[in-house]
């Protein structure tokens, strides 16, 4: 008993940091309708900032979260801007390939720049240490992790609901057209949701290189295409769906890992995404869209 | 008349390409290659090979398919474990073990073509990277495929010329492929898929069989592959594979067989020259891949296909203007 409880927190934990690189993918496939491939090798992105700030400049680490997450959300809408807004009106599949260049150009920009080696990355808020209630123990990295993506989630739904950046947001994902004919400024839109879908992606990319110590120019690729799979699993373009997939999928990983197989628990995770896209193909949460001719 | 024309068409290519072949055995006995040409040609033709696969599915269906080295991962192993556990003759061994791969590649793309391609594109583009990745867990952790450590002194069975058949085979069978009534039906999904549909084009049977040929064409890249590099471990089979292949295919063309050919060879001594900074390598890739996508989404030959002999009667078109 006591051991699935810390099981069940340690999905959480896991599932928090999922729930917020999801919301990235969900956001942006919500608004134009791509796989952000780039999304993963963002959080990657954000790791190495906090790491630097952390080590060469010895910040704290409120400040370089901070600094992080701010230049993640302008590279998101630089991204945009270069890659995915020349093409708009392209077919899909050119705006998926652009996607995956952006991807492997971060990935290997970032390895050309800094190196191929695993940095450490410092333990500065002592995660080791932990809350003990019987035997049931709760680090402080998880109680962290959890504490601070609940809180940018509880953040993105007041800004979606309750702004009127927000409103444009959802208008926008409704139908583009009609809010462009409302006199929303749709770039924009565009712009702000890949802004704070890489800030969130940041976040969650932080807190991943906190919990394993590393940080390392491929770091993004596993925890993204999980966080793609949790997305989908919530169903995609919807924001709660997002946070629930997250939670899902870190809770299935570490069930697997803890009473399976530690080796097979990837799979497992795979295996879902396609049991899933045979039985509901618009996820737990995601709305049924007809295709129109 | 338009038979004929055919027909004749047919055997002028037929003639190159025999000639072709005439040039390579040639210049293997003349010992014009060296054994290091012979090995960057021969992965160049297995990249070819495979790249060509995903071109079918990619340009030709327009899906997007991102698990091409994961059919290739299963088209290698197939045809590595024939050749370590069987004992067949060496030609039927090689046409065996790569019938094997490819039909084993081909019964997995149909496992799981029918899930993903019910679903729109870009879901089949996860579903396949996810189906790599569980295919590369599956080889790390399955009793029989070695682990880590992989299969190892697999016969050799492939040579240049024996590659040049299987590539010259694989290619016709392609070019066919998309002209046949089969072809022409994956072409109508890819230009609308609900016009196709109102038409009468059964798209998920076609989208499900046109995926399974191109998983299947990828499993015999595969065999080719184990058979010539006599070692194999999961680790070569990663999502950049199946990227790189995705690569050829952009440069070269959506949708041109003779595109992807130019673009595998000229990647393949590209890569020569930038083996020294191999770190910028794949960065340049990365821009390169961008900036076709923005400036010329359909690649560099798009659709176009390099024919003999329209290239012949524009040449003797050109002479006759000039007299």
């Amino acid at each position: 008993m006591e051991q699935l409880l810390q099981q069940i927190i340690n999905s959480l934990h896991v599932g928090s940091i999922y729930a917020l690189i999801a919301l990235g993918y969900t956001m942006v496939y919500g608004i134009v309708q791509l796989i952000n491939f780039a999304h993963g090798d963002i959080l990657m992105v954000g790791a190495y900032f906090a790491f630097f700030g952390l080590t060469a400049y010895r910040l704290p680490f409120g400040v370089s979260l901070l600094v992080a997450v701010i230049i993640c959300a302008l590279l998101g809408m630089l991204i945009d801007k270069i890659a995915y807004k020349p093409l708009r009106n392209a077919p899909r599949i050119s705006a998926l390939i652009t996607a995956l260049g952006v991807s492997m150009f971060l990935e290997n920009g970032f390895r050309y720049l800094f190196g191929a080696d695993t940095k450490r990355m410092p333990d500065i808020i002592g995660a080791e240490k932990a809350f003990r209630f019987g035997s049931v123990r709760i680090s402080h990295m998880t109680f962290i992790t959890i504490a601070v993506a609940v809180l940018f989630m509880l953040s993105l739904q007041l800004i979606v609901h309750y702004t009127k950046t927000g409103k444009a947001m959802r208008s926008v994902s409704e139908d583009t057209k009609a809010a462009q004919l409302m006199g929303i400024n749709v770039d924009r839109t565009i712009a702000i949701t890949f802004a704070i879908g890489s800030a969130l992606g940041a976040v969650g990319g932080i807190l991943y290189s906190m919990n394993y110590y590393e940080v390392q120019p491929y770091m993004g690729m596993m925890p993204g295409l999980k966080a793609f799979v949790a997305a989908v699993l919530g169903g995609i373009g919807s924001i709660p769906g997002a946070m629930l997939g997250g939670f899902v999928i870190g809770g299935v990983e570490t069930i697997t890992r803890g009473y399976i197989s530690s080796t097979w628990a990837d799979a497992f995770v795979f295996g879902i995404l396609i049991i899933v896209l045979i039985f509901k193909p618009t996820g737990i949460l995601g709305k049924n869209m007809k295709e129109k001719v | 008349m338009e038979r004929k024309n055919f027909q004749k068409n047919y055997l002028i290519n037929f003639i190159a390409v025999l000639f072709l072949f005439g040039i390579i055995v040639m210049s293997l006995q003349m010992k014009l290659i060296n054994n290091y040409y012979q090995g960057l040609l021969i992965i160049a033709g297995i990249n070819i090979m495979a790249a060509s696969s995903l071109n079918l599915a990619a340009g030709y269906m327009g899906q997007l398919a991102l698990g091409h080295a994961g059919f290739m991962a299963i088209g290698a192993y197939t045809a590595a474990l024939i050749g370590l556990h069987t004992n067949l003759p060496v030609m039927a061994k090689l046409i065996v073990g790569i019938g094997c791969g490819g039909v084993m590649a081909g019964l997995f793309g149909v496992l799981i073509g029918i899930p993903a391609l019910r679903l729109r594109g870009d879901y089949l583009g996860i579903v396949t990277l996810g189906f790599g990745e569980i295919i590369r867990i599956a080889l790390y952790n399955l009793p029989f495929t070695g682990g880590a450590a992989g299969l190892k002194k697999i016969p050799k069975l492939i040579n240049l010329p024996i590659l040049f058949v299987i590539l010259v085979l694989v290619i016709s069978f392609l070019f066919l492929f998309v002209r046949s009534r089969h072809g022409r039906a994956l072409l109508s999904i890819k230009e609308d898929e609900i016009a196709a549909e109102s038409v009468g084009v059964p798209t998920i049977y076609y989208k499900v069989y046109g995926f399974a040929v191109s998983a299947f064409l990828a499993g015999v890249a595969g065999g080719c592959l184990a058979y010539f590099q006599r070692a194999l471990d999961p680790n070569k089979f990663k999502f950049m594979l199946s990227v790189e292949f995705f690569i050829i295919v952009v440069l070269g063309g959506m949708g041109s067989f003779t595109g992807t050919i130019l673009a595998g060879l000229f990647l393949a001594f590209i890569n020569e020259f930038l083996y020294e900074v191999d770190e910028l390598r794949l960065v340049i890739y990365a821009v390169l891949l961008i900036v076709v996508m923005i400036f010329k989404p359909s690649g560099l030959l798009g659709n176009r296909e390099f024919s003999l002999t329209a290239s012949g009667r524009w040449l003797k078109r050109k002479l006759t203007e000039k007299k």
